[in-house]
């Protein structure tokens, strides 16, 4: 009897180093384990014998199941594993192919390139407001130091609104500027003025790489006590550096705008050529970015502000010139012409 | 404004480098843009002296010349006429660079046999050097050239191009730069000597000046020089003229042109004998009145314009252009001379009025200084008698009703430190304003009293003044500082934010930003059929074109012409844009709303290897506008609506009680059509920003569900008239319904025709305790029922 477990054993145990799927495993288990399988079979029949011999060779058969048991578990663990490899192989993805595109829209670059502008004065405590664009002569012209028949006019070509007022004039234009909104805010509140005016602005002008008819301004405005020229050089350039890089070098050089006195005129130097002189900066090794100056004291004036007690400056500044240098677009007329593969790169 | 550096140096020493000086100019507020060298490519040019010219032993027509350069002599072929021993001339080594008289381009010189004879070197003519196109014979050089000099020391020129803002009249001219540059580099101005001989008759009983507007002309001066002789000008006056950009035409009116750019006042001249009683009338055009003008045309003149007449009507438009009838023609032989002071607004209005911007116009439109025209009337008839002969009368006449005295201007030390950020020291502000030709008088410790030069027009204020010692000194030199003022109180401003929320929204859903043009033409409205003609639209009165003459009334017409422009290199287009409209309010400016509007076409998924399928529509666009609804807290519905712009039964639009929020549909293909758009359908929305933002709330917390919810599945079948929002509504309203999800529409066998199948999946659910099953069968059973009697649904 004893033998004939030894022999079911080395039987069972190289059948199942044989085997080579669960279907045959399965077998195996139910051929040797089941509830007719050979060792239940054994196991069952030991009752029959005496209770000397039962005892020994129940210990044996028990040892015999727990050998085969133990065996069929491990030969499961290993075919299985084996499977699931197999599986994966066949199941792996071609990782080259393209990803599934998220539909995820984007905001416009003037959109984007107003954001980072505004973020960088609202930093500074400027608040951002909006006002019309279509405008009196008064706000657009008159109350900014430039009355009727102002030379200074030629340096804004304008588109004039149909229709005139009692007096004959064409009061109403597309505003050629964001600084009407200087006015506006101080009618509005009393010092201290801290905002940032974004907006379109529009000019009777052929266009070409450079030059659009519609195009956006974000004008400056700070009026307090106190306020001066030093600080207006300080808040330019923290923008310059913000916008376009703590390396960034400033200029700030005279120039004229009927609205403020002194006037300037912020260039930073050209990050083409490093102030070589380059084509983007006409060999100058500077580029302009923005206009700015002391509130003139008439503006003030004209606000019931007094210009003995309050100072301020204004800035303003073109939005597209500004994002065609930070991400060297060559014509402004693309910003307006909506093609999608201009649009996409940003 | 043209500056030719050798012009410039006959007022003031030039100390600094060109590119320096070029710089402090710029800094200072007078921009050059550019600087043309003339002679910067003369290379082995210099001066040579013609030693001997002896005949060419092969050719009659040449001649060998011998040069001396000081270093050397050359022998060297000339065929020039003019050639002669002891002339001074630019003599060209080998490896010069010289123009090419036959073809124009630059050549470099090399040694050439002639006719036998070698030739290493040559003598140049104005147009071999680029200066001109004289080429009948070589340029002379002034006999005090001295020989061997580079030609460009002696001929070599810079032309600066100087952008003069319009505050700055003065330097429209040389003399006004000549003065910056002086100041700017601590150097004195020399000033033309304005003397000449007065051998005439006194000017008293040869000519009379009349002003009846003394608003418009505040002062007129005139000489007369008799017995002039007409001709060119001299050569050195005609490229000073053609450096400048000016064309020469003869002596006379090249002496007005040159003094105009030398001192910035125009001038003009009249043939004496034409003018009427030679009497000057300076008044306002009658109405009906018309001018030949110098450029041939006939002029009709309004009241508003100036003119200078004679005894017997206009010959010339004051400040703007002469008259034909008595312009300056070789005839001529007595010069009556102008220069006058008139109003720039008049000037302004007429030149613009008539078209007519001239050299002239464009210095008095920016207002010229009074003290100005007998300086300059001086100079010009001293210029005339040196160079076109004759005698000048003695005296000028000078009508003078508009004289006013300079007022000074008391700048405090106080206000200097207030808007510049730093105190400057008195002395320094005295020696910057002296060195600009103010005149500063010290007032108590800190403050001065200064006056302007008389040629300054644009200093009023004690800020001006202030920008003076900003330039002059450098803006470098002011300090940088951070703002330390008080922050004003932050203002909400919920339309911006609005705004920029949908804008976020918009392109997380997927979509892109546009901006379209807001200057809308006829055409672009009318393909767009919103509704809106033409006649209700904002009229732009000067249009650059047709394109750009309306303010648009809805972003419409721009969405769908994107739409239509990238149809050739696009699948599939999601667009949005976020701009005003503008409507008409009698009186009053347009009012500018805000709108939100959007478009969809084309495959709903973008090409992709994995094919998924369908067209964008109209559920995608009210998915899309039912989600930015949600996040902004309004609650709206969607009310079928019909406009033509729209597909009749396919536009919705969204109400939110009684507001209207805007508006979505398929576009009619009728109008896609139009547009030129290949794909359908096309899908468009609009919402209102203005009626959206009062309902907009800020999110409100509700408490999550404590206890499980129930689900069922609920088939439906309803006649097809029942709109599925009815049943959605009746569901949600029904008690313990939760969450409720249409999951499926069905029509087709079994389903009857004139029915459709609508499948819910619906969700029970109470605040406070857990239904038990037979809770749950009994409200499903009652919400059955009442969906049988209310909507004659049928369970499926
Ligand atoms: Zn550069």
């Amino acid at each position: 009897m004893l033998a004939e477990l030894d022999s079911l054993k080395a039987t069972a145990l190289a059948e199942l180093g044989r085997l080579q799927d669960a279907k045959a495993l399965e077998d195996w288990r139910i051929r040797y384990l089941g509830r007719k399988g050979t060792v239940t079979q054994a196991l069952r029949g030991l009752s029959a014998l005496p209770l000397e011999e039962r005892r020994a060779l129940g210990v044996a058969a028990n040892a015999l199941k727990a050998l085969l048991e133990e065996g069929y578990a491990q030969r499961l663990q290993a075919l299985r594993k084996a499977e699931l490899s197999a599986r994966l192989r066949r199941e792996a993805l071609d990782l080259t192919l393209p990803g599934r595109p998220p539909a995820l829209g984007r905001l416009h670059p003037t959109t984007q390139m107003l954001r980072q502008i505004c973020g960088v004065f609202a930093s500074m405590g400027f608040q951002v407001v909006e006002g019309p664009e279509v405008e009196w002569d008064y706000y657009n012209f008159e109350a900014l130091n430039i009355p009727a028949d102002h030379p200074a006019r030629d340096m804004w070509d304008t588109l004039w609104i149909d229709g005139a007022d009692p007096q004959g004039q064409r009061a109403r234009l597309l505003r050629t500027h964001t600084s009407p909104m200087q006015i506006r805010v101080m009618e509005q509140t009393r010092p201290p003025v801290r905002v940032v005016v974004p907006g379109k602005v529009y000019r009777y002008e052929a266009t070409d790489a450079t030059h659009e008819s519609m195009f956006h301004q974000v004008e400056g405005l700070a009026v307090d006590e106190g306020i001066t020229f030093a600080d207006l050089k300080g808040t330019l350039y923290e923008f310059a550096k913000a916008l376009f890089g703590v390396e960034r070098k400033v200029r700030f050089r005279c120039d004229y705008f009927p609205f403020v006195e002194p006037g300037v005129e912020m260039a930073i130097d050209c990050f083409a050529c490093a102030g070589k002189g380059c084509r983007l900066c006409s060999g100058t090794g500077w580029i302009e970015i923005m206009g700015a100056g002391m509130v003139h004291p008439e503006v003030l004036r004209r606000v019931s502000y007094d210009p003995e007690r309050y100072t301020g400056f204004a800035f303003g500044l073109g939005l597209e010139r500004i994002a065609m240098l930070k991400w060297g677009i060559d014509d402004i007329r693309l910003f307006y012409a909506n093609d999608l593969r201009f649009l996409r790169q940003f | 404004m043209k500056l030719p550096l050798s012009w410039l140096k006959e007022y003031v020493d030039i100390t600094l480098p060109l590119p320096e000086l070029a710089h402090r100019l710029t800094m200072a507020g007078l921009e050059v843009a550019a600087v043309e060298r003339r002679g910067g490519d003369w290379e082995h040019i210099v001066v040579g002296q013609v030693l001997a010219v002896a005949p060419h032993p092969n050719a009659d027509r040449l001649k060998l010349a011998t040069i001396d350069t000081g270093a050397e002599r050359h022998t060297v072929v000339c065929g020039a006429p003019n050639l002669a021993p002891g002339q001074r001339v630019a003599f060209a080594g080998l490896g010069a660079r010289l123009i090419n008289p036959q073809t124009g381009q630059a050549e470099t010189l090399k040694a050439a046999t002639i006719r036998g004879v070698r030739s290493a070197g040559m003598a140049c003519s104005e147009r071999e050097l680029g200066l001109s196109q004289e080429h009948t014979g070589i340029l002379v050089l002034a006999p005090d050239a001295p020989v061997g000099a580079p030609l460009e020391q002696v001929l070599g020129d810079a032309i600066l191009d100087i952008k003069v803002t319009p505050n700055r009249p003065d330097c429209l001219s040389v003399l006004g730069l000549a003065r910056e540059v002086a100041a700017l580099t601590g150097q004195a101005v020399r000033e033309p000597d304005l003397s000449y001989p007065e051998e005439g008759p006194p000017m008293a009983g040869r000519a009379a000046v009349e002003i009846e507007d003394a608003a418009l002309c505040p002062r007129y001066c005139a000489s007369l020089v008799e017995g002039v002789i007409v001709g060119p000008s001299p050569a050195w006056m005609q490229e000073r003229l053609a450096a400048c950009g000016m064309r020469p035409i003869s002596n006379v009116v090249d002496i007005t042109n040159y003094v105009m750019l030398e001192y910035g006042q125009p001038l003009h001249a009249f043939d004496y004998d034409t003018l009427r009683e030679h009497r000057i009338v300076v008044r306002r055009a009658r109405p009906g009145e018309r001018l030949q003008t110098l450029d041939g045309q006939l002029r009709e003149l309004t009241p508003d314009m100036l003119l200078i007449g004679h005894g017997a009507g206009p010959v010339a438009l004051a400040g703007v252009m002469g008259g034909a009838a008595t312009e300056v023609s070789d005839e001529t032989a007595n010069i009556l001379l102008e220069s006058a002071n008139f109003s720039n607004t008049s000037i302004r209005r007429t030149s613009v009025g008539l078209r007519l911007r001239s050299e002239a116009s464009l210095r008095f439109d920016k207002g010229l200084p009074r003290e100005l025209p007998p300086i300059a009337l001086r100079r010009a008839t001293q210029l005339l008698l040196q160079l076109a002969g004759g005698r000048a009368a003695r005296g000028i006449i000078d009508a003078y009703p508009g004289r006013e005295e300079r007022r000074p201007i008391l700048l405090t030390g106080r206000r200097l430190a207030q808007v510049l950020g730093v105190s400057v020291p008195r002395e320094e502000v005295e020696r910057t304003l002296e060195s600009l030709g103010f005149s500063v008088a010290a007032q108590g410790e800190a403050d001065l009293s200064v006056t302007a030069p008389y040629w300054r027009t644009d200093i009023a204020l004690p800020d001006d003044l202030v920008e003076e010692v900003a330039r002059i000194t450098g803006y470098d030199a002011i300090p940088t500082t951070t703002l330390a003022a008080a922050l004003p109180a932050v203002q909400p401003q919920p339309g911006l934010e609005l705004k920029e929320r949908l804008r976020d929204l918009m392109a997380g859903c997927g979509l892109q930003e546009i901006v379209t043009y807001t200057l809308v033409g006829r055409a672009l409205m009318e393909s767009a059929r919103d509704g809106l003609g033409v006649s209700a639209a904002v009229r732009v009165a000067n249009p650059m074109s047709p394109e750009q003459e309306f303010l648009r009334l809805t972003l419409r017409g721009g969405l769908l012409a994107a739409l239509a422009a990238n149809a050739r290199h696009q699948e599939a287009m999601r667009l949005f844009e976020v701009g005003r409209v503008y409507l008409p309010q009698a009186g009053d400016l347009p009012q500018e709303r805000e709108m939100l509007a959007g478009a969809l076409a084309g495959p709903r998924h973008p090409p992709f290897w994995s094919r998924e399928g369908g067209s964008l529509d109209f559920f995608d666009a009210k998915g899309l506008l039912e989600e930015a609804l949600c996040r902004l807290g309004v609650e709206a519905s969607f009310q079928p609506t019909e406009e033509p712009f729209f597909l009749p039964g396919r536009a919705a639009r969204l109400q939110s009680s009684t507001v209207s929020l805007g508006v979505v549909g398929e576009v009619a293909p009728a109008v896609a059509e139009r547009f030129d758009i290949p794909l359908r359908p096309v899908v468009c929305f609009e919402l209102d920003l203005a009626a959206l933002l009062p309902l907009a709330a800020a999110p409100r917390y509700q408490p999550l569900p404590r206890f499980p919810a129930s689900t069922r599945d609920l088939a439906l079948v309803v006649d097809e008239t029942v709109p599925a929002q009815r049943v959605l509504d009746l569901i949600r309203g029904f008690s313990l319904v939760g969450r409720v999800a249409l999951f499926d529409v069905y029509r087709g066998e079994p389903v009857p025709a004139g029915k459709k199948s609508l499948a819910f999946s619906l969700a029970y659910q109470a605040p406070d305790r857990t239904l038990t099953a037979a809770e749950v069968e009994g409200v499903h059973q009652r919400l059955v029922q009442k969906l049988e009697t209310d909507l004659g649904a049928a369970l499926r």
